[in-house]
Order: C-alpha cells, then structure tokens, then sequence
C-alpha cells in the first residue's frame, strides 16, 4: 500500500492503495466515481476510458503509480451539467440503449476532437474502433461525434 | 372513438385513492393479459402479462409515471410511459417516470423479454390514462357544476368553453380521487394522438451521458464487501480441491469458501439455468485486490459424473440429463452432420413430401449451421445482496425477477414475502439476464458471511460461463420438377442442445407438400434465450436457401417470396400457419421500392431476406462491395410491420441496433470448443462488431397502418444474416453455409 496524491476533475484526492491498482478501480471504488466503465479489464472495449492530460486513455491499464501529477479527467468532469458540446450531440442524436458503454464512448470522442475538431467519416471510425457498443449504436455514435466536431465551443 | 371497460377482469381493474398534500393515484394494471400470447413468448410463461402501476398527479400539477419493467436499453421507460400520457392529455415535458422495485404484492409481475413490452401494454396503457382524464372532467364538471360533455382537456388543463372556466389537473386531483371510477371510458382515436408517433427522447438520457451510478455494478453501501467467483474452467468439470493458502493471505482478503448454489435434490423452475453449482467464492474489501487474489488459487478440477436435473419449467415437470465428457466443436460438428442424416422427429406434414421428392426430376440440398454465442452484455454479470435472518436485499441486472424470486425463497429458507429485489437499470440483456443464478451465488454468499457483499463477475468469469445461444444446423431440400416447378419443400433442423425450428412458420401454408423435422443432441453446454431465440438462426438459413431456390427456379428472390405469399393468402395449406402473408408480402413490396430494388445497382451487390417473429414482419435489403477481401455494407434498407409507432425515433435506434449486431454475429460471432473449454474468454478474442465495420448508412421505413403496436426488440435481427449471405453471394459467387462468414480469419474464404 502507498499513499497516492492525485488530481482529478481538478480536485485533489488522496487514496492509500496497492501502487499497481489500475486508475479504474481506484476511481470506481475510493472516490466514488463509477461513471468509468469497467467492461474488459484488458484494454479491449474502451469502456474504461478517461482522459490522462487531455489524452484517452484506458483507465483498466493505467496504474495509480503512473499517474503522478497529471491531470485525470473522467466523465463526471467532462462538463459542470453535462453539457460538453459532445454530451450535447449524445442528447441530440438520442444514442444510447442500454448506455453503458456511452460514457467511454463520449470521453474517446471527446479527446479525438480536440487533436481532430473536422474529422473525416474513416477518422472518426478508426478513432472510434476501441470502443465496443454491444447495443451497437454506432452509426448514431458518428452522427453525434460529426454534430459535436460542428460546435463552436470544443 | 373506442369505448372501452376499465374492469376487464377480475384481477384487471383500476382504482382510485388520495395523496397526501392532495392529488391523486390511479393503480392499474400495467401489462394485462389482452392479447393471446404469440408461440415464441408462450415459454416465458402463461400470466406474465399482469402487471400494476399508478399514475400520481400531485396537487402542483406534476406527474409520475411508474415503470415497472426492468430497463435494459429497449427504451420500454420512455415508451410505456408516453402511450399513457397521450390518453391522459398532459405535456410530456412535465412527466416524471420512476424505476419501480421488484414489488409482487403491487405489481403481480415484472418481466422484460420477448419483444412483448408495448403489444401487451398497448391497450392497458391507453385505458388507464383514459380513465384518469375522464375523472378529472368528471371532477372538473362537479366543482364547475357544467356538464361532463361540455369540459375538454389539453396539455394537462381542463377547459369549460362556454363559462370560460379552466383548471390545471393538479388543482383537480383532489376531488377525482374522491369520484367512482368509470365503467367504461372512451380512447382517443388514432389521428388524435399528441405524443404517440412522435419521437421523444430518452428519459436517461442525462443521466447516462453524466455517468451517473444507474448500473448494478455501480452499487455501493457501508460495509459493503466484494466477492468473485472462481467456476470450472471447462464445462464437464466440477471442484475437487482448493489450496487457498496464498490467496487468504494476501490484502484485503477476508475469506475464501466453496458454495453450492443449488441443492443436488432441487427441484428447478425453468429459468434456474445455473452451469456451475459449486463455486469457489473470494471475498475482500476491493475488487482489485479480490481479482488479484483469485488468481493465486490453486484448484483441482475432476470431471462430473452423469447428473439428471429436475426442472418445472412450462410444458411440466421434466427430467433433464447432462451428460459427462468434455465436449470439443469438431465433435459437435461431426455430430449435427450425422444426425442431420437421421431421420428427425416430424413436426408438420402437409400432403405427400416424399412422394413429390420421388417424382422431382432436380431435388437441391443444403445445409446451414451456426456455432454457440455468447450474449457479452457490456455490463459484466453482478448483484448485491444483504442476507440477514429475517429478509434478503438484491440489486442487481434481471430480466425476470419473479422467477428468481422462488429460487432464492427456496435456497435461503426465507419467504418469498421477505426477499426484496430492486431494479437496477441493465448494462445489455438479449435474454441473458432472464437466468438469475448471480442473484443466487450473491444472496448465499452474503448469507454465510451475514454482510452486505457485491458480487461481481470478470469479463472472462462472464464470457465462460454459460448460458449461450445453441449451436444449430438445418437442411433444406426442394423437389423441382423438369419446368422448375416447386413440388415440395422440406427442413430438417436441429441443434446442441436444442433444435431452432417452427414448423408453422413460412413457407409451411404456401406447399402443398411440405415437411418438417427436428432433432436435439444433449450436452453439458448451458444454452439460454438470446435475441429472438430459435429465430436468430432458422431465418438466416430459411432466407439463404429461398435465395438459392429463386435462382435456380429462374426467378427474382422478391418476386419468388411473394408468389409463395399469394398462395398462402388465396389458397393456404393447412389451418396453424402463424403468420399473415398479406402483411409479410407487404414489407417486402416496401422494400422493394425503397430500395429501388428493381433499378440495377452498379458495382454494388444485394442481397434480399425477410422474416415473421415477435409479431413483426420485417423485409431488408443490404448492399455491399468488397474491398481488400473484405466486405463493406454500404447500405442497409429496412421495411417493418410493427402497426402504430409509438416512439419513431426510438423504433429506428432499436431496429439499427437489431441490424449491426446481426452483421456482427453474422460475420465474427463464434464460441467454440475445445476439450470442455471455451475458446474465447474476452474482448481481445471474441470478435464483436466494432465502428468502422458496421453499414455506413441505415434507412429503416415503417408499414403505415392503425394498427396495433407490436415489439421491436427481436425482429430487425433474425433477416439480416441471410441478407447478408446473399448480397455475399452475389458479391463472391459463393455460397457461406456455415457462421461466421468470417471468424478470427478476417477475409473472406477464397
């Protein structure tokens, strides 16, 4: 166990845990923070995705000793009231079945546009392409993310 | 308009009472058993359509609507809800709906499954929100001293024209839960409706897209411990030791046990699937620290010995065997190849088959097949439970909690009276979560530790332990005579462990001779319910053959359907075909013209398929081309039979989702075998559909017509895989008989 000081949706936090729990976990079950996925544990279905200084990242294979002291967002810190223009464009386009992999979607998307605010359809699907939805609500997933890539305020 | 009864039985009425702080709650019953219920839901059970909810309207004027069916992405939350408002004549905008609890002594019973949601709640719904309104007129009349027939309501406002008077339903509610309720209301006509047939969105939608704790899996309390389980690694296998040493000692561990989940002598309801009985159990303070030292178990394993299960499912009591060994896919190949050459059990004949395959001067045969799939829900399998002396809490992912209810009474000892199960919203369902054996495993795990615990599966505990859809084969056989008549037609279909046949369905009515057959090869493989079961795998090997057919006949593949149609609207063969060829030919005559069928398509191949299930007919056309030895689905064109859309927007993301996962399992699903061991145990195996595979545009058209709603969860799923086995035909000129078309092998064969 270690004591770990950590910034997250710009807030410190301090858990003492086992140097290699993954950020998932850490974020799921000492701070209470669920809105992170777990679906895989290996990287495989980008449920867990949060971002690690602006970039996404797969929080199942992030260990809390990696962290230091960059930045974790989550989607609970993506916006004040879940209006970031890409949760704006989830609403609009009214994707989500189920929902549970749409937070890992949203926080994928929301990296992507940032590096690339006028994407391509190939673009967006390969940025896309970590991220499983079981429902399969993809093609309302590209909407959402061309509608969002459209806003102003990314 | 219609005039319907509000007592439509006896354990179907409505009634009336007051709220504190004034307003009023109307309970009704939420799913009542109207209709007859359609041959592939029949087994979920005889009465599950009986369900209570209510109606608040407060004094302020808000409303809540409860929602009793566990939500697991079908939208039934938003749905339900909206066809109740619209008789109700109030603004969508100021409807609350809230999850309601596991709740037999209120709700009878809560189920989600089978495509059955709005069809059984279509006419319940509307009479219940029709009898509230006229309340409030009755009440509204009473305080105005006006006529009842002279007040008309709008957007939750009550209006008397003549004295100018008006009133909010708020300021109304109060009086109405003091009035008898009708006898008998009246609905709303079709082209009246407000909120049906206009696309509202979902009511989590904020929620979702906040990330806010809606899951099982997202449960936390005081105290709370995490378990896991460790189950065989091969069906066949069971627990023969545990060395834990290792593991107890590691942190964060509390406890590490063997449960048995049910009894050797338990007599099982039909839903009480359970693979492994006998579990090994890990418990600590977090799920880190359990997955880490569930990893340093040291198990021996030994094989089963032959074991009969009894099990009171629908149809009666019944003894079910499973057998020993370690059961490998070249194994199940072999042996649906044997016994597809067997004579099968004959589930329907129609004239003289045999005579008519004697006369056939060409006689085409071919044979289809399937592998086991695995439902992968993203939400890995989880429950809490707190077991205490005198009553058990659960929460948790389930489709059926009724059923799970007796188990849980009978293995805790505890009344059913005393075991309490709320809702929680599910990550993915497709049948999965109709088998409640987590809730289960939970409960005795929280039993003998007396402390609240959080069960939780990993991916690879979920991904092998069970419960898939079967693996199947069918053959097809036609006898054409020397004009390319069709003279008879036959299907021999069966499966491990069960056969995906409906002997009624189409082309049964349209043949004159026509035959039947199933067959079932036991195993120790479990096998449940998933996304229109039986459906998801006879259409696609119906649909391909009817292509193969057509093209050796000469003809169009619509126009082939629709001659068959014709036939079994005009002249039908025999009296139990279930299903309307009038409707059915309609959505491919839809098709057909949206997707400009008859236009040639350059450089672009199609493939055609339809199918009947769930109540729904459903026609779709795909268009595909072929870039580096891969297929791309450019086009996707939809026609859909549901009568009244209630939620069009909505209606269209389910049938999208029922078309993508289709192409997914169509083109990678597989779980296959080896020695008892499933092959694939998460993500970075098992091959899902991912973005850049799916169509690259949809276009789903609805039937319009008045008439009744009926589901569409299942029934955009089972054509699809055929639609895309033809256009693959036309792409490749080869014919795919066996799923996945593409596998692990990612091209196409060569």
């Amino acid at each position: 166990m270690a004591i770990f000081n950590l910034n997250i949706n710009g807030k410190k936090q301090t858990v003492d845990v086992d140097p290699k729990t993954p950020m998932l976990w850490v974020l799921r079950e000492h701070i209470k923070l669920v809105g992170t996925k777990y679906g895989c544990g290996v990287a495989a279905c980008g449920a867990c995705t949060i971002h690690f200084d602006g970039i996404a990242v797969r929080s199942c294979q992030l260990p809390v000793s990696a962290v230091g002291n960059k930045l974790i967002t989550t989607i609970e810190g993506l916006s004040e009231n879940g209006d970031h223009p890409v949760q704006k464009a989830w609403l609009e386009h009214d994707v989500a079945q189920c929902g549970y992999c749409q937070t890992g979607q949203i926080m994928s998307a929301a990296a992507f546009l940032k590096k690339n605010p006028n994407p391509t359809d190939e673009q967006i699907e390969s940025a896309m392409n970590g991220n499983i939805c079981r429902c399969a609500t993809y093609l309302r997933i590209k909407a959402a993310v061309k509608t969002a890539a459209k806003s102003q305020t990314l | 308009m219609t005039t319907v009864k509000t007592t439509i039985n006896r354990r179907h009425f409505i009634k009336v009472s007051a709220l504190g702080g004034g307003g009023m709650m109307l309970s009704f019953s939420w799913l009542a058993g109207l209709l007859p219920l359609p041959a592939e839901a029949s087994p979920l059970s005889k009465d599950w359509f009986e369900l209570n909810s209510y109606i608040k309207i407060a004094a302020n004027g808000a409303v809540t609507l409860m929602s009793p069916n566990p939500e697991f992405g079908s939208n039934v939350k938003t749905s339900m809800p909206m066809i109740l408002a619209d008789e109700l004549d109030i603004d969508w905008k100021t409807v609350i709906v809230e999850q309601a609890d596991f709740f037999p002594e209120r709700f009878e019973r809560q189920f989600t499954g089978g495509s059955q949601a709005i069809r059984q709640g279509w006419k319940i719904l509307r009479t219940a929100g029709a009898t509230a309104r006229q309340m409030l007129v009755n009440a509204a009349a009473k305080t105005w001293n006006v006529p009842a027939g002279e007040i008309t309501t709008e957007a939750g406002m009550l209006y008397h024209k003549a004295s100018g008077k008006k009133a909010g339903y708020g300021e109304i509610a109060s009086v109405a839960a003091g009035l008898p309720v009708p006898e008998k209301v009246q609905l709303k006509n079709v082209r009246d409706f407000k909120i049906i047939g206009t696309s509202r969105k979902n009511v989590e939608g904020l929620n979702i897209v906040t990330g806010k704790p809606l899951f099982g899996i997202d449960y936390t309390q005081e105290g709370m411990l995490i378990a896991m389980i460790a189950h065989p690694p091969a069906f066949g296998l069971k627990v023969k030791s545990v060395d834990d040493t290792a593991a107890k000692s590691m942190p964060g561990i509390r406890d590490v046990f063997t449960i048995k989940t049910l009894k050797d002598d338990y007599e099982r309801n039909g839903f009480d699937t359970a693979t492994f009985t006998e579990l090994v159990v890990v418990v600590g303070n977090t799920t880190w620290e359990v997955m880490n030292a569930k990893k340093a178990l040291k198990i021996e394993w030994e094989k089963i010995s032959d074991t009969n299960i009894v099990v009171n499912g629908w149809g009666g009591k019944k003894t079910v065997r499973i057998p020993v060994g370690l059961e490998s896919t070249t194994e199940h190949k072999a042996k649906m190849a044997e016994w597809s050459k067997k004579p099968g059990k004959v589930l329907r004949k129609d004239g003289d088959p045999e005579g008519a395959f004697n006369k056939a001067t060409k006689v085409i045969e071919r044979t289809y097949s399937a592998p086991f799939l695995a439902h992968n829900t993203m939400e890995p399998v989880n429950c809490f439970a707190h077991v205490t002396a005198d009553r058990a809490d659960l929460y948790g992912p389930i489709q059926a909690p009724e059923f799970i209810t007796r188990t849980l009474s009978a293995r805790l000892g505890l009344p059913k009276e005393k075991i309490h199960i709320r809702l929680a919203r599910m990550g993915g369902g497709f049948g999965l979560r109709a088998y409640g054996h987590h809730m289960v495993e939970a409960a005795v795990i929280s039993q003998k530790l007396n402390a609240p615990v959080k069960l939780v599966y990993t991916r690879e505990d979920d991904m092998t332990y069970g419960i898939y859809r079967p693996t199947y084969s069918a053959t097809y056989r036609a006898a054409l005579d020397e004009k390319n008549n069709l003279l008879a037609f036959h299907v021999k279909a069966g499966g491990i462990p069960e056969t995906a046949i409906h002997p009624n369905r189409f082309p049964a009515g349209a043949l004159d001779n026509y035959l039947a057959e199933g067959w079932e090869i036991e195993s120790n493989i479990t096998i449940g319910a998933f996304r229109a079961p039986g459906s998801n795998f006879i259409a696609s090997a119906e649909q391909s053959f009817l292509d193969e057919l057509a093209e050796q006949m000469g003809k169009d593949p619509i126009e082939f359907r629709l001659e068959l149609l014709d036939r079994a609207q005009k002249n039908p063969v025999g009296k139990d075909n279930d299903y309307d060829p009038e409707r059915y030919a309609g959505v491919l005559k839809l098709v057909k013209e949206k997707s400009k069928w008859n236009q040639s398509q350059a450089k672009v191949n199609r493939g055609v398929s339809a199918y009947f299930c769930h109540n729904t007919y459903v026609a779709e056309v795909i268009d595909l081309v072929i870039q580096n030895n891969k297929p791309v689905v450019q086009k996707v064109y939809a026609a859909v039979d549901c009568g009244i859309v209630v939620n069009p927007d909505a209606a269209i993301n389910m049938g999208e989702g029922g078309i993508v996962d289709g192409i997914g399992n169509a083109l990678y699903g597989e779980m296959p075998f080896k020695e008892g061991v499933p092959q694939k145990n998460n993500f970075n195996t098992y091959r899902m559909i991912r973005h850049s595979e799916a169509p690259k545009s949809i276009e789903i058209h609805f039937v319009e017509n008045d008439k009744d709603p009926t589901g569409l969860g299942e029934p955009l799923f089972p054509p699809i895989f055929a639609a895309l086995a033809n256009a693959l035909y036309k792409a490749t000129g080869k014919r795919l008989y066996e799923q996945p078309f593409l596998g692990s092998k990612q091209t196409l064969p060569g």
